[in-house]
């Protein structure tokens, strides 16, 4: 692995990027009056739904509308505008940018072939309520979601982690996850299978698969076979001499500092 | 009389071998390495392959089984989540003495290209392994490659396991 290089001053010294581009955003249009979507949106209203906003993104009907609804807007959808399907519901995490996670619906209409996708924000530490008796996939869906992004979903049947171990610390999708994990993931299964005392004993993670240690003689086996298991290879074979410094070293993460990620994130 | 009867003293041969223990221990040991059916990823394909009739791990000696009771070699063929590392270190300490580990793939090697927080960075952080297999995945051919240095290890040690001190972690 190459060792990490802030990102932040990107801009102050771009080098290979027009620092001016600017990434295209989806065009937003308006419903069309008396389309198919335009009857889905007032069909919504009707049932006193307030919809924040509505909009055709990439052909598909996007309605923005308050997390307390979010219930009775699917219900709607399903039995009234026939979206018998959801396919995808999930959380995107903008807590940096606003504080808030967006968490989105995507349904189907499976006769009109025609999608619409309900989002709605919530707060960092509002739960939002479960969806699951209108859609049966939402059990799994709300529960990766819980998973993921430490969304707490208010009556769920089975609301646990379903990807991460039961005893995991933190929620990986979220951004200020760190890649490699927080000090708890770096020494899960260490700490689990062996105790915490054997931390030391071990040692950090090796996160750079082209080092080579050659003085390891039990990770890596010498071709010839001349130094027995464990054995300084240096005292077998004379002409082994140091490698220059710097030539193999390892970015690893100083676990004995003070401040732990974990509690940097909070 | 029959015909095939061989008389020992003209013909100069004896019907006795000699041998060392060491020797023909650890070509016991060597001709029947029974893997355990494991696999985590898609090094598994590769695997399977090596066990099937194109291949044919068998002529080695190498069948699979599916306990880790009955189990000399574990084969670690792909990617090892930590949610599930603590369930391979189980079916390693299952596995009856003495036992070996091949480590098949980049994955399971040093994590590969999944330098995240799930992925155990080298199994060797949880079992000793004995053959590092480079690859991604690697072909059947490698595979049986590694298990013939497998072989050629064993022939080189001591039959007391105890002595090479390789069931030792780390």
């Amino acid at each position: 692995m190459r060792r990490y290089t802030p990102k932040d001053n990107v801009q102050a010294k771009a080098k290979y990027t027009d620092r001016f581009w600017v990434a295209p955003e989806t065009k937003k249009e308006p419903v069309g009056e008396g389309s198919f979507y335009d009857k889905v949106v007032k069909t919504l209203q009707e049932d006193g739904v307030e919809v924040l906003k509505s909009y055709i993104e990439l052909g598909m009907l996007v309605v923005e509308i308050l997390p307390e609804q979010n219930v009775a807007a699917l219900k709607n959808l399903k039995e009234k505008s026939c979206f018998k399907m959801c396919t995808e519901l999930s959380a995107v995490d903008y807590l940096a940018q606003d504080g808030e996670f967006e968490i989105f619906y995507l349904l189907l209409n499976l006769d009109e072939a025609k999608r619409v996708r309900v989002q709605t924000r919530i707060k960092e530490n509002q739960a939002i309520e479960s969806v699951e008796k209108v859609f049966k996939m939402a059990n799994f869906a709300e529960r990766e979601m819980y998973d993921m992004f430490g969304i707490y979903v208010n009556n769920h049947s089975n609301l646990k982690r379903i990807l991460m171990p039961d005893d995991w610390v933190g929620h990986p999708l979220r951004k200020t996850y760190p890649l490699h994990g927080d000090e708890h993931a770096q020494w899960y299964e260490v700490d689990k299978i062996f105790g915490k005392e054997y931390r030391d004993i071990i040692g950090p993670e090796n996160r750079d698969p082209a080092r080579i240690d050659r003085y390891d003689t039990k990770r890596f086996a010498r071709v010839g076979h001349e130094v027995p298991f464990g054995a300084d290879p240096s005292l077998v074979d004379s002409t082994i001499r140091p490698i220059e410094d710097g030539y193999s070293k390892t970015f690893l993460t100083d676990y004995t500092k003070e401040s732990k990620q974990l509690e940097n994130r909070k | 009389m029959a015909q095939h009867q061989v008389n020992y003293t003209s013909s100069g041969g004896l019907p006795v071998v000699l041998t060392t223990v060491d020797h023909i221990i650890n070509w016991g040991r060597s001709n029947s390495l029974w893997p355990l059916t494991y696999g985590l990823a898609c090094c598994a394909i590769e695997m399977m392959a090596s066990g099937a009739s194109r291949y044919d791990f068998d002529r080695m000696g190498v069948i699979f089984r599916a306990s880790p009771r009955q189990a000399d070699v574990m084969i670690l063929a792909g990617t090892l989540t930590k949610k599930h590392a603590e369930f391979t270190r189980r079916l390693y300490d299952q596995m009856a003495e003495p036992k070996w580990v091949i480590s098949m793939g980049s994955c399971a090697n040093t994590g590969g290209m999944f330098n995240t927080y799930s992925i155990v960075q080298g199994v060797d952080r949880i079992v000793p392994v004995d053959i590092y297999l480079p690859g991604c995945a690697p072909r059947p051919e490698t595979l049986q490659y590694a298990v013939m240095m497998l072989q050629k290890k064993i022939r080189r040690q001591s039959a007391n396991m105890k002595k090479n001190k390789l069931q030792r972690l780390i």
